[in-house]
């Protein structure tokens, strides 16, 4: 069966981030993102990363990606060290514009399982065709993008990462940008759509409420630059809302330590 | 302060169950006949011709000097003797030919310049400096020297028409490249996209708008140009094109058909325009989205 969580025979974790520092240069400064960030994630995973702004959470998943080398450590997937972005770490970006406005919903789903001559076109196109029902988009396979509102954009975002039946899916704040409804909507509909098929995702959040709903597993990074703080089991979908509220309470006060000690309160 | 403002206590809750949408079917606000024609762009551009066309009669009429400025009417009266004899028919055909190929190839050099500028440094500077220094510069201007060259034929007037085309393709094509988002870059490469793939599938219809934008200006300063060499010389010996025929006809004094020849000119201009690059901008970057 086709499952995404092939391991291929690896021993070990799926993903494996040792002591990775992270840097990038602006105009005037070198900043350094992350400092010596380390974490292992398995199969199945809904693991997270969590942090306030600045803490290097989208430039570590960037680094996963492929899209810059650490100056320090490696990232391995599947035991192999990390170099280059590929479709074996298929993205779902924050911003909507990450569908290629010139293909329908079903061409943008089928495109990467197209290039490189994975499938023939049959074959990508029922697949697409399965993904796109997944997420509930089947009247829509042949709207542009531009028709479509943000959160089914979202989705087809989604559709077209899972149907690459990737290693492990990245997501950089896939619903950050959506209404309140809409994301509550598509968080329920993550967790179902894992339920199906168990992928293993990387999620990016700044929101600790998201964190814990969503993963399974979470990593709290600090600030300027993201150290890891701990790493902590987040709750089985059956917890009662005092428990969220106790661990929500517990993962702020990790996070924001700093600042209590130090304020007036 | 008025009354209406006060807001009145114990307001009663309001609640109700919305009717299913099939219930009403499609609510649709008619358009008046009128608005439906007005509507239409083609129409008011074709009231718009009208009145301009009849300005011209009327202006001429009260002038009533054929040779310093002609009727609207004997323009057409000549344009449709031209046509009939077929001989404006050759000359639109021997131009159109001349233009394609030198669009044609002023479009591939602008390809492969814009290639290197995009995946080198040094690339990007040499297209930077060359479009600063050669876009100022007329192409008409370099008539002369592509005679001397190229001789007296199609050759010269393709290299300037290469020219003209060249540099406002190739800095379109360049500015759009550089405006496409980072994050479809990004999904570009996360599907493993890389070199020439990466740009003909990613690149080039992410920045079309650009792309046409410089087609369009590329073409009128092609047409221009042709037209302009054409009134210098003829394409070759026998027959000639528009330009030659507006010459020739100056000559001769035959006024109207000067006027039925600039005519021509305008309304290759008005098709190529109006039916081929709105087609093309309807079939592309309209149905995407990327421009309204």
């Amino acid at each position: 069966m086709g499952s995404p969580m092939r391991n291929d025979g690896h021993a070990g974790p799926l993903l494996e981030v040792r002591g990775v520092t992270l840097q990038y240069k602006t105009k005037n400064h070198l900043v350094t993102a992350t400092y010596r960030v380390g974490f292992d994630i398995y199969n199945s995973d809904r693991f997270v990363l969590l942090g306030p702004s600045g803490c290097g959470k989208s430039t570590l998943l960037k680094a996963v990606g492929g899209y810059m080398q650490p100056v320090e450590g490696e990232i391995r997937l599947k035991g192999q060290v990390v170099r280059r972005p590929g479709p074996d770490r298929m993205m779902v970006f924050q911003e909507f514009d990450q569908l290629l406005p010139w293909r329908t919903v079903k061409e943008n789903v089928m495109f990467p399982l197209r290039t490189g001559g994975r499938l023939s076109r049959k074959a990508a196109q029922a697949k697409a065709m399965e993904y796109i029902a997944k997420v509930n988009l089947t009247k829509f396979a042949d709207s542009y993008p531009h028709t479509l509102s943000g959160g089914m954009k979202q989705r087809v975002a989604i559709a077209r990462g899972m149907a690459m039946e990737p290693a492990i899916l990245l997501m950089d704040e896939p619903f950050a940008a959506l209404d309140a409804l809409t994301r509550r909507k598509m968080q329920d509909e993550l967790l179902s759509l894992w339920e199906g098929t168990r992928f293993t995702v990387l999620f990016v959040t700044h929101s600790i409420p998201e964190a814990i709903k969503i993963g399974s597993r979470i990593l709290l990074l600090s600030p300027h630059p993201g150290q890891v703080k701990a790493e902590i089991d987040s709750l089985s979908a059956g917890a009662d809302g005092s428990m969220v509220t106790a661990l929500e309470k517990r993962i702020h006060s990790m996070l924001f330590a700093d600042t209590i000690e130090g304020g007036t309160e | 302060m008025t009354d209406s403002a006060i807001v009145p206590s114990g307001r009663p809750e309001i609640l109700r169950e919305p009717i299913a949408a099939e219930a009403f079917g499609i609510v649709q606000k008619p358009l008046s006949t009128w608005e439906r024609i007005t509507n239409v762009g083609a129409v008011r551009k074709l009231v718009l011709l009208v009145l301009l066309a009849a300005a011209w009669q009327i202006y001429a009429s009260h002038l009533n000097n054929p040779l310093l400025f002609p009727t609207f009417g004997s323009t057409i009266h000549a344009f449709v003797r031209g046509f009939a004899s077929g001989e404006l028919v050759t000359k639109s055909l021997t131009s159109l030919s001349v233009l394609v190929k030198g669009y044609a190839a002023g479009i591939a050099c602008a390809a492969v310049l814009t290639m290197v500028a995009i995946t080198t440094r040094i690339g990007t500077d040499l297209l930077e400096l060359l479009t600063s220094m050669f876009n100022p510069l007329p192409a008409i201007a370099l008539l002369p020297l592509a005679l001397i060259w190229f001789g007296l034929g199609e050759g010269s007037i393709i290299f300037v028409i290469i020219h003209s085309v060249l540099w406002a393709v190739a800095l379109n094509t360049h500015s759009g490249f550089l405006s496409v988002s980072n994050t479809l870059r990004m999904v570009g490469r996360n599907y493993g996209l890389r070199g020439l793939p990466y740009v003909v599938r990613i690149l080039i219809p992410a920045a079309f708008p650009s792309i046409l934008t410089g087609l369009k200006i590329g073409w009128a300063f092609a047409w221009r140009t042709l037209i302009a060499a054409e009134l210098v010389f003829g394409v070759s010996q026998g027959s000639g094109g528009l330009g030659w025929y507006i010459y020739e006809n100056k000559n001769e004094l035959e006024i109207p058909a000067v006027f039925a020849g600039l005519f021509t000119v305008i309304v290759i201009g008005l098709i190529i325009e109006n039916v081929i690059f709105r087609t093309l901008e309807a079939r592309t970057v309209r149905k995407w989205g990327m421009q309204n």
